[in-house]
């Protein structure tokens, strides 16, 4: 065995050890979590990890392809998976975890202090950076310690003027960490015992607590919850406590709902009236930029298609420096630019113009396209240039010969071959305009906003950042509408990918 | 556009008229001039703006009035705007991702370019299927995910540049390979094979023979990633919270969120700061990008 190929060894037995004892923390977290699925796939991918590299001229491909497999498999496979699920959930504000969660969480927001409750003397601990409330029972001065996720346990303690001040395998803080915390501190809520329904201990100033009692109280065997009027709240199947007159208690929790995402997308008016012209102007934006950048750039093509023509390299150097410049700071630029009050068109362009540029919903199209076309033409002259020299001389030789010029040379000889050279470039072209989330959110945040809908929609904005802005902005965050959104632009993209395979010749490449 | 094509091809004249001219070349260079002054204005504005020591939008309207570097000092050391750190951030992140994505996908492409193996087919359909979903459209399932992966390994959780790493790793794969594969196609076996009777094991063939001989299509995969990730800011705004851990994107966006009192200036200098690696890039690698672009598009 020669040096290098024993570095090479330690190199991998290092690599993989580290993968290993990765994975088995992962493992055991996830087990703790309770998630057996995902304890079973982590220790199975990474023991065929291990065989993979550790079997000695067996498994050669495998070798080269795990590293990539493995990212794929759990940022595109697994995340196409994942939207698909929680375009069937109600996942979003208000109903983000089990229902559990919701009924602690609950409890908890609707506490009020107890009048008559004891002061129980108290010391802020910490334990890993999560907060605890060490509090001395004043009846029989016994310490308990508790943390907003585990109720009340009595302790050992050492006590001081008949405060509980410190107890092992926690940190007491001092005054002035007391301070610091402060607001983490106030909204501290240990739970009195198991059942949530005896309340809780809370401390305004970290120094003494009080009990609390929730003004809700939950009936786990019926599964309702009551409220101080006497109102009752009933889990009808919809995700959270309903009462009878409809009013729902928030935060419910996360159920499946089958299709209703979709349901609603479809019927519901005010929704699907932006989803379907969202649809409609991402199409059109999409066909409108492809061909618009392709024109400029054929024009431009064929304008310097021109062998005494000088000066041809400053200009194609000018014209590449769009394409050049990060896109997303000349799209902030042109935002800038376009401003109605300020922005340099309007001022020093168009003398003083309120031309509204960015505020008028037919204006604000035109210009998106314009900002595009600024975007993606150098992209087209360079690939119409490459398009034009590969054109073989004898064609358009033999087409003078036959009498043709001008016009009829570039319409039926030129333009048929550019289009079928560049046809891959146009679809990739259309594909990557489909989705151009930064020059609709970036430009104008996809606006102006359209204040017929309470989606948070406007009229340049694109399926994808409808996508974003339904499931990042706004007061109400819906993840299950949002990945309901995100598998239909799927279906749409999918519909073009496979009519884009019938025409191009990129699966014949692979039948070598 | 009856113009177009080229005019006839004229004998030395001695004297050319303007109209010939202009039906000859001249109409081409007005074309030139025209879409150059398109082309090249919104730059200029930027970098009037940058210069100008004035911070509002209004105040850069005057180009190239005033000079001053003093919005280069204030986008620098403002308390509001980490510049540096998200400068540093991208930078890491871009870098990285370039990196570790193109000898991913190599490794990706050698083993499809060379090897036969069961399911070789099966997986370059399943790649080239998968390049048309772009990673966009997950990005709240990332969400998610990442969230739950953060309770596990807070370092790679929400605001890990490293977990934003692993999320572009995993997007741009499919691309990547792609691209590679037809172009380890055009290296000839000839040359494995000979190194291999000369004793060379397959990692070494790999990586001292193959990915020599493939090294501007690295180039060229490596330059996109940069872009790609450089300017991407959907996933980054939704990953990154803390401010500390944002790149420029994420953070030159939110500086000017409302133009109205924005300071302009100091985002233009801001701006020409970060594009100015990437331009020097591209144009230094130019030649490359465009006959891969071209090579891809006309074969």
């Amino acid at each position: 065995m020669t040096r290098s190929s024993l570095l090479a060894l330690v190199v991998k037995i290092v690599l993989l050890a580290f993968i290993d004892a990765v994975a088995v923390y992962a493992a055991f977290f996830v087990l703790l979590q309770g998630n057996l699925v995902a304890t079973v796939a982590i220790l199975v991918v990474t023991a065929l990890i291990n065989v993979v590299y550790l079997a000695r001229r067996r498994f050669l491909p495998a070798k080269y392809l795990t590293p990539g497999l493995l990212f794929l498999a759990v940022f595109q496979i697994f995340v196409l998976l994942y939207t698909g699920y929680v375009g069937f959930t109600n996942y979003g504000t208000g109903h983000n975890g089990s229902k559990e969660q919701a009924v602690s969480s609950l409890l908890a927001s609707s506490l009020v202090r107890v009048e008559d409750s004891p002061t129980y003397p108290v010391t802020v601990v910490d334990r890993l950076g999560q907060l605890g409330l060490l509090i001395t029972d004043p009846e029989d001065d016994t310490a308990y310690v508790g943390t907003a996720d585990e109720p009340l346990t009595e302790v050992d303690a050492e006590f001081e003027n008949g405060k509980a001040v410190s107890t092992a395998g926690w940190t007491s803080l001092t005054f002035q960490q007391v301070i610091a915390r402060t607001a983490e501190i106030t909204e501290l809520a240990v739970p009195f015992s198991d059942d949530p329904n005896d309340g809780a201990l809370r401390t305004p100033d970290g120094s003494s607590a009080y009990r609390y009692l929730s003004t809700l109280e939950y009936d786990e065997s019926a599964g309702t919850m009551t409220d101080d009027r006497g109102v009752v709240y009933s889990d009808i199947g919809t995700g959270a406590f309903v009462a009878e007159n409809g009013e729902e208690l928030r935060p419910g929790w996360q159920i499946t709902v089958g299709g209703d995402n979709f349901v609603r997308a479809l019927t519901e008016s005010s929704i699907r009236g932006p989803l379907l012209y969202v649809t409609a102007w991402t199409f059109a934006f999409a066909i409108g930029s492809v061909v618009l950048c392709f024109a400029l750039g054929l024009l431009l093509a064929l304008t310097f298609e021109h062998a005494r023509m000088r000066g041809v390299r400053y200009y194609r150097l000018l014209m590449i420096l769009p394409y050049a410049f990060p896109a997303f700071l000349s799209i902030l630029v042109w935002g800038g630019m376009m401003n109605e009050s300020f922005g340099f068109l309007n001022q020093v362009v168009f003398g003083g113009a309120d031309i509204p540029w960015l505020s008028d919903p037919t204006l604000a199209k035109v210009s998106v396209l314009l900002v595009n076309l600024w975007l993606g033409f150098p992209y087209m002259f360079l690939i119409c240039t490459g398009a034009l020299q590969a054109i073989p001389g004898e064609l358009t030789e033999a087409a003078r010969v036959d009498g043709a010029r001008g016009w009829n040379l570039f319409r039926h000889i030129k333009l048929p071959l550019l289009l079928s050279t560049t046809a891959p470039v146009l679809i990739a072209s259309f594909a990557f305009n489909f989705n151009n989330f930064n020059l609709v959110y970036l430009l104008n945040n996809g606006g102006p906003r359209d204040t017929t809908t309470s989606l948070p929609v406007g009229h340049t904005d694109l399926l994808i950042s409808m996508v974003y802005k339904v499931a990042f902005t706004g007061q109400n965050r819906d993840y299950g509408l949002a990945s309901a959104f995100s598998i239909l632009i799927f279906v749409i993209v999918a519909g073009i990918a496979i009519f884009s395979f019938s025409r191009t010749r990129a699966l014949e490449d692979i039948q070598r | 556009m009856t113009t177009t094509a080229p005019a006839p091809v004229q004998k030395k004249l001695p004297r050319r008229s303007l109209v010939a001219w202009l039906a000859d070349t001249g109409w081409r260079h007005l074309v030139a001039i025209a879409v150059s002054i398109f082309a090249v204005f919104p730059l200029l504005f930027v970098i009037s703006s940058a210069l100008n020591p004035n911070g509002t939008l209004t105040g850069s309207n005057a180009l190239f009035s005033k000079f001053g570097p003093d919005s280069f000092i204030r986008i620098l050391t403002g308390n509001q705007t980490p510049y540096l750190l998200w400068f540093g951030n991208s930078v890491f992140i871009a870098a990285v991702t370039a990196v570790a994505s193109t000898l991913m996908a190599a490794l990706a492409a050698y083993a499809f370019s060379r090897m036969r193996f069961t399911g070789r087919r099966f997986g370059l359909i399943t790649i080239v299927v998968i390049q048309m979903f772009p990673q966009l459209l997950g990005a709240v399932a990332i969400f998610l995910m990442m969230t739950a992966i953060g309770d596990i390994f807070p370092v790679l959780g929400l605001s890990s540049r490293l977990g934003l790493i692993m999320v572009y790793l995993g997007g741009a794969l499919g691309v990547n390979t792609y691209l590679m594969y037809g172009f380890f196609n055009t290296v000839p076996v000839e040359i494995d094979e000979a190194a291999k009777i000369d004793g060379a094991g397959h990692a070494r063939i790999f990586f001292s023979i193959i990915l020599r001989l493939v090294a501007p299509i690295l180039a060229v995969v490596a330059l996109l990633s940069v872009i790609a990730s450089f300017s991407e800011y959907l996933i980054a705004s939704v990953l990154l919270i803390d401010p500390e851990s944002q790149t420029l994107a994420v953070g030159l966006v939110k500086l000017v969120s409302n133009p109205r009192y924005a300071d302009w200036s100091a985002f233009s200098a801001g701006a020409i700061m970060a594009a100015i690696p990437v331009v020097l890039l591209f144009l230094a690698l130019q030649r490359y990008i465009v006959g891969g672009l071209t090579a891809g598009a006309v074969k």
